[in-house]
């Protein structure tokens, strides 16, 4: 248990006077709050989403109050491993709690709490912030309209915890990590993160994006007959771990890739999906990508399934596209088009 | 949808028209090839129908999305398994018979998923699309606006055909409405009807 939290969040665009059009956007594995535009002073600094989110654009701030957040347990502002526990004055470390996409949820209702909102226009989410939004419109049916579920599941494959495993346990057995107190150590496990974020990182992208963009090249033209970096693929690989590792936290890592895999709304319910979203009483959109493969259309199908057997308004939109999970993140006109036309729709309604 | 608009496709759609009039309110209905869903858009404004669209084409899954109808996209020569056994009062298969690649799968898939099923085809039997054959060259009208070397309708039939199918695909037909543009036509209807519309649902 933590005695208490703290949770970083931005909005943009304003909350209207029945505070009925706000939109939460949850993040996945490495995202925070900082979803869209940039801060005074930092060009560079651009949010995460800002291709879908701001004024005009699909998730348009003209008409929503949007609210990006770092959830529980991250580490770009909110309460997590590498905070400071105010009992022992030392980062929490190994004996922060596990937290689930449940807590996650729990703790974003708070916060809605706080900002006075009753009922959120849409809660939005990609692959891991998909299962927040679904975890939304069953924890409380009552308090959001609409799901948008992007490169999502409803819960993960053997193969995809299999995945998460892996980069676990690079993180695990990296001898800087001391058992998750590295921090007293002033080291972090660097190798271990890398490993995890290349092995992450080689999910996100289709064969064919890879191929395209690195297929065999080389760096110097020619083979050493070694072990350095050669191939371009290699090279990049290496870059992305290496950029990763210097800025996230190795226990926020573990920790989110754990709540990836916990997940499963149907667990209570015997397995079945079909009651578990017996509950639910948003619209859903649920939008899937033909080359994503960890997380695959068909897992998104098993989405639609148990709202179709519900009855619930479903819409499901299969984007064709070379980007693999990555996608989602992806500026694509067509996949703009359907979050658009769906928001507009949204937006209509609160107008009204 | 503002009056005006169910007017205006009702005009320019007339198998939509009798296929409301078979469609009883409330019921639950699911479209196949729904295009920009404007007939699950006509039924929800007109009889009040809970529905789903299924359709492939990108642009269509926006159109539908923007008409707030319901749509997955899927394809539908790769069956309705989305979809449970009798989940729905009706399926429905509008324009869209005559290019399906896998057509006797898919009415029985119609018929597993649903009470009853309603297609509407162009007919080939019609007489303007015989003597267009007769005089040498496929049709090309308003119900078939394709030319022969780009046409995604692969299984044309007569009404004729189609009953003959039924027959031997245990399909029972309740209802039948043969029209050419806005008119009923009862007279002759496999020679001077260019479309029609069924009903039916599996034969005991």
């Amino acid at each position: 248990m933590l005695p208490r939290y703290e949770l970083v969040y931005e909005t943009y665009g304003k909350l209207n006077a029945d505070k009925s059009n706000a939109i939460l956007i949850c993040h996945a594995l490495s995202g925070h709050h900082h979803v869209a535009g940039q801060y005074a002073g930092e060009p560079k600094n651009v949010g995460w989403w800002d291709n879908m989110v701001g004024p005009g654009k699909p998730i348009n701030t003209d008409k929503f109050f949007v609210i990006g957040l770092n959830n529980l347990g991250g580490c770009h502002g909110s309460t997590g491993p590498s905070s400071l526990n105010p009992e022992t004055g030392k980062p929490y470390g190994a004996s922060f709690p596990v937290i689930t996409v449940e807590d996650w949820v729990e703790s974003q209702a708070r916060l809605a709490d706080m900002l006075g909102i009753r009922q959120f226009a849409a809660v939005i989410g990609g692959s891991l912030g998909g299962m927040q939004a679904l975890q939304w419109s069953l924890a409380h049916p009552e308090r959001v309209r609409h799901i948008l579920a992007i490169a999502s599941a409803p819960r993960l494959t053997a193969q995809n915890i299999a995945f998460n495993d892996v980069a676990r346990n690079a993180i695990l057995t990296d001898p800087d990590f001391h058992g998750g107190d590295y921090y007293q150590h002033n080291v972090v496990p660097t190798r271990g993160l890398r490993l995890a974020r290349m092995l992450g990182h080689i999910t996100y992208l289709s064969d064919d994006a890879m191929a395209d963009k690195f297929g065999r090249e080389l760096r110097s033209g020619k083979f050493n007959y070694g072990y350095d970096i050669e191939f371009e693929i290699e090279s990049y690989l290496r870059y992305q771990g290496d950029k990763f590792a210097s800025y996230f936290d190795a226990n926020t890592y573990l920790l989110m890739t754990k709540a990836l895999d916990y997940f499963d709304p149907a667990h209570d319910c015997g397995g079945d999906l079909n009651r578990a979203f017996a509950r639910a009483k948003a619209d859903f959109l649920v939008i899937s990508f033909t080359t994503d493969w960890r997380f695959s259309p068909q897992r998104s199908r098993e989405i639609v399934q148990p709202l179709l057997h519900n009855r619930r308004n479903v819409s499901y939109a299969e984007i064709t596209s070379t980007h693999g999970h990555d996608s989602f993140l992806m500026q694509h006109p067509h996949y703009f088009d359907v979050v658009r036309a769906y928001l507009d729709n949204v937006a209509s309604e609160v107008e009204a | 949808m503002k009056q005006n608009d169910i007017y205006r496709l009702a005009a320019e759609r007339p198998d939509f028209a009798a296929i409301a009039e078979w469609i009883p309110k409330g019921a639950t209905v699911l479209d196949l090839g729904c295009g920009d869903g404007s007939l699950l858009r006509y039924l929800k404004e007109t009889r009040g129908v809970r529905g789903y669209g299924v359709e492939i084409s990108d642009l269509d899954i926006v159109s539908c999305i923007a008409n707030g109808v319901n749509v997955i996209q899927n394809d539908l020569d790769s069956g309705l398994a989305d979809f449970e056994d009798n989940s729905f009062d009706f399926v429905m298969l509008s324009q869209t018979l005559q290019a399906t690649r896998h057509t006797a799968e898919l009415i029985q898939e119609m018929l597993r998923v649903g009470r009853q099923g309603i297609v509407s085809f162009p007919n080939f039997g019609y007489w303007k699309n015989r003597l267009n054959v007769l005089m040498g060259n496929m049709p090309v009208s308003s119900e078939l606006p394709y030319q022969w070397y780009d046409t995604p309708n692969v299984h044309l039939c007569t009404l004729d055909d189609f009953e003959s199918f039924c027959t031997a695909h245990n399909v029972a037909v309740l209802e039948r409405r043969v029209m050419t543009g806005e008119r009923v036509v009862n007279l002759l209807p496999n020679l001077l009807g260019s479309t029609a519309v069924y009903r039916f649902q599996r034969g005991i």
